[in-house]
């Protein structure tokens, strides 16, 4: 069991008259994938979201390696260790992998770029990441696929000695074997210490890879449960209803958005 | 938790190692038991190699500035059969000074267009710094009298107004150049070259503020806030000069600006410090890339191409330097003044571009805005900057302009100023989607319209037959760029 690196207690968040997160706890553990799932609109999103220091919350308490933190902006959060790849991902075509991976946070010397310490930093972590399928560190976004893409993406979040990476939707948009190429990723992450929280829609990807399962309905946390506790269909259940059995909310039809 | 799912074992099977090939070296910074194929970065390639490495991506599609160059070279050929005078040294030197103004203003225009925007006003802006330069002049440094106390006060109080929202978006360097422009107006310190000079920069990057202000602040689309403000400084040059007027800039340093030369030495000492310096940048990068352990270009490419620039340089400095006075009791020899601002500007530009991280994250805001964003970049910040750079860029190309014309009249910037601005830099290679920009498509741009002016002037041909070749000349490399484009998404 890894010990807890970020924690959340009672964390509330409306938009306008919505009400999306309603006292939700959520626990990431060192060395662990915790997977994060539930229906559209249940909050995934915007609980990755406020975590980032992108929304703010509105009212519960964050602890980030057993001490009290206020994130104020994603910069904030980045100087947790704490990083996020977006669904929609945040790469820019016309650079290539480098530029994208340092993008916001160029090494200098001298005040001026320092690109080759920075392909060389690009290169070690790509490599660490067993990632094999990029030609060159200097490809432009553009000319890669979406599964490079995405690993890409993520490698520019370990770039960063973080401590926490979520990852929203890492797989949604890819091939069989890209999904195989990100998912072998996500567990190298888990396994380099780090702790990772997967957001995703599919259920086989997430018993793949998650060692923990935390389910949202409707913007309340009714489960966060061991992966391996669970069966696939209890974790539909709880997605779609709230409730499975003895596990979820008691009154699930009284929640209300 | 050491459930680790099965999936995760991936091993690289023995032969794929061997199937990259004895031939390459292993990368210096791949750690020891991390497996990687980063086949082109840890390969050297022979020049052959490079070469049609080269070759193989403009075939797909990747041509960058080669179809503006080829188009120069073209242009240059039949200009050159089809009139006598074209290839003169004499007309060579007046071509250089005639493009300049263009070539500066499109410069600035670069900056804007590689966020994906676009500054309509940036030659009617460039209009009023040359008006207020002229003014100044004029007026011996008493613009109050030039303009009249009411649009005196509404001159003051728009420069404040430049202040207070340069401040207010903390961009410190538009917000002081503001000022300065203030306390030149406030001051009336009688007439001096450089101080005009001066304040028509400044008074450009007061109208920066102002456009950038309210394109990235309060987030007005910037092709309506600058067609607004075209008309709106067209309407100012007017009231600042005066109907019918034209305000004659007597100045010898003014004068010299747009039509002087360096001496013959002044002419080789530029030589040796700009390639100099160009020799020691690349040799510089090069070499250090090389004892990092990351491949270069081959040693052998890269010294050929450093050759053959420094041998193009010396042969131009050397014919400038030739006398090239049609009337022998004049002399008129050395390279214009224009080329070293020109230069100076490319460097410059292209420098910050490069090698800043304040160029990255231009072009990351280009490319992509909302991963700049979230990459924890001030996108406002930026965009509202590239619109003061721009606007004092043009400030510049309006002082050059001005100087070639030996005046400024109501007209300064109006017409179609703007519009080969935007049109060199969309020649040279810059796309109008942002970006996809360098400062030097603005100088190669520059020097096809320049040079399509120049030669069909030679040939009798009015301006009508000049803008019909410049608009296809235009239309020609927008869709050697789209087809390219199309290629190189379909080549993927």
């Amino acid at each position: 069991m890894g010990e807890p690196i970020l924690e959340l207690r009672g964390v509330n968040k409306s938009f306008g008259p919505v009400h999306v997160l309603h006292d939700v706890d959520f626990t990431v553990r060192a060395g662990e994938v915790t997977a994060l799932v539930g229906d559209n609109g249940a909050g995934k999103s915007t609980l990755v979201k406020c975590i980032a220091g992108i929304h703010s919350m509105d009212s519960g308490e964050v602890r980030f390696a057993g001490s009290p933190v206020h994130v104020h902006g994603p910069r904030e959060a980045a100087a947790l260790g704490i990083e996020v790849v977006y669904q929609d991902l945040a790469l820019c075509d016309n650079l290539d992998i480098v530029q994208n991976m340092f993008l916001g946070r160029e090494q200098l010397r001298g005040g001026l770029l320092d690109e080759a310490e920075m392909e060389r930093k690009a290169r070690q972590t790509l490599a660490s990441l067993s990632v094999r399928t990029v030609k060159s560190v200097r490809t432009l976004v553009s000319a890669l696929s979406g599964g490079q893409r995405q690993t890409v993406a993520i490698a520019k979040a370990v770039l960063w000695e973080s401590r926490v990476v979520l990852l929203d939707e890492p797989t949604a948009a890819l091939g069989v074997a890209q999904t195989r190429q990100v998912l072998d990723l996500v567990r190298r992450l888990a396994e380099q210490g780090l702790g990772v929280v997967l957001i995703s829609h599919n259920m086989a990807d997430v018993f793949e890879v998650a060692d923990r399962i935390a389910t949202l309905y409707l913007g309340r946390m009714v489960a966060e449960l061991p992966a391996k506790e669970v069966t696939h269909s209890q974790v539909v259940e709880l997605i779609t209803a709230g409730r499975s059995g003895d596990l979820g909310m008691a009154r699930p039809e009284a929640a209300t958005v | 938790m050491t459930d680790i799912p099965a999936g995760t074992a991936t091993g690289t099977p023995p032969d794929d190692r061997a199937a990259r090939g004895a031939g390459q070296a292993p990368g210096p910074s791949r750690p020891s038991g991390a497996i990687s194929d980063f086949g082109i970065d840890t390969t050297s390639r022979s020049s052959g190699e490079a070469v049609r490495d080269y070759l193989a991506r403009v075939r797909g599609g990747e041509l960058g500035s080669l179809p503006a160059v080829l188009g120069l070279l073209a242009l240059v050929v039949v200009f050159s059969v089809l009139s006598g005078d074209f290839l003169t040294l004499g007309n060579i030197a007046n071509l250089l000074a005639q493009g300049a103004g263009t070539t500066v203003i499109a410069m600035g225009l670069v900056f804007v267009l590689l966020l994906g925007e676009i500054d309509l006003s940036a030659g009617t802006a460039s209009g009023v710094t040359a008006a207020v330069l002229a003014l100044h002049l004029v007026r011996d440094g008493n613009l109050l009298g030039g303009m009249g106390s009411m649009v005196f006060a509404l001159f003051i109080a728009g420069l404040l107004l430049a202040v207070v929202l340069a401040v207010v978006a903390r961009m410190w360097a538009g917000a002081a150049m503001a000022a300065v422009a203030i306390l030149i107006s406030l001051l009336g310190l009688p007439a001096n070259p450089w101080l005009e000079m001066l304040l028509a920069l400044c008074v450009g990057a007061a109208i920066g503020s102002l456009t950038g202000f309210l394109v990235a602040k309060v987030g007005i689309p910037s092709f309506v806030v600058t067609l607004a403000l075209f008309l709106a400084w067209g309407g100012v040059v007017l009231q600042f000069i005066g109907e019918g007027g034209t305000l004659g800039l007597r100045n010898d340093v003014l004068f010299a600006v747009a039509n002087g030369n360096l001496s013959t030495l002044g002419s080789w000492v530029l030589f040796v410090a700009a390639g100099g310096g160009y020799l020691a940048v690349v040799l510089n990068r090069h070499y250090s890339r090389l004892r990092r352990g990351l491949v270069a270009p081959p040693t052998g490419l890269v010294l050929a191409k450093v050759t053959a620039i420094l041998v193009l340089g010396a042969v131009a400095t050397y014919l400038l330097t030739l006398n090239r006075s049609h009337n022998p009791s004049v002399v008129i020899s050395g390279v214009p003044y224009v080329v070293p601002i020109v230069l100076a500007l490319l460097v410059l530009g292209t420098f910050v571009l490069d090698r800043t991280s304040y160029g990255r994250h231009l072009y990351a805001v280009g490319g992509n805005r909302e991963a700049a964003r979230r990459a924890g970049i001030d996108v406002a910040k930026a965009r509202m900057s590239v619109f003061v750079i721009c606007s004092s860029v043009a400030a510049i190309g309006a002082i050059i302009y001005s100087s070639k014309v030996g005046s400024v009249d109501p007209q300064a910037g109006n017409g179609n100023t703007l519009l080969f601005a935007v049109g060199a830099a969309v020649i040279g290679g810059t796309s109008l989607f942002g970006g996809k920009a360098r400062v030097r498509d603005a100088v190669i741009g520059g020097a096809v319209i320049a040079v399509i002016n120049n030669g069909l002037g030679l040939l009798g041909q009015g301006a009508a037959v000049v803008s019909i070749v410049t608009g296809l000349v235009l239309l020609l490399a927008a869709s050697v760029d789209a087809l390219s484009r199309r290629r190189a998404a379909a080549g993927r």
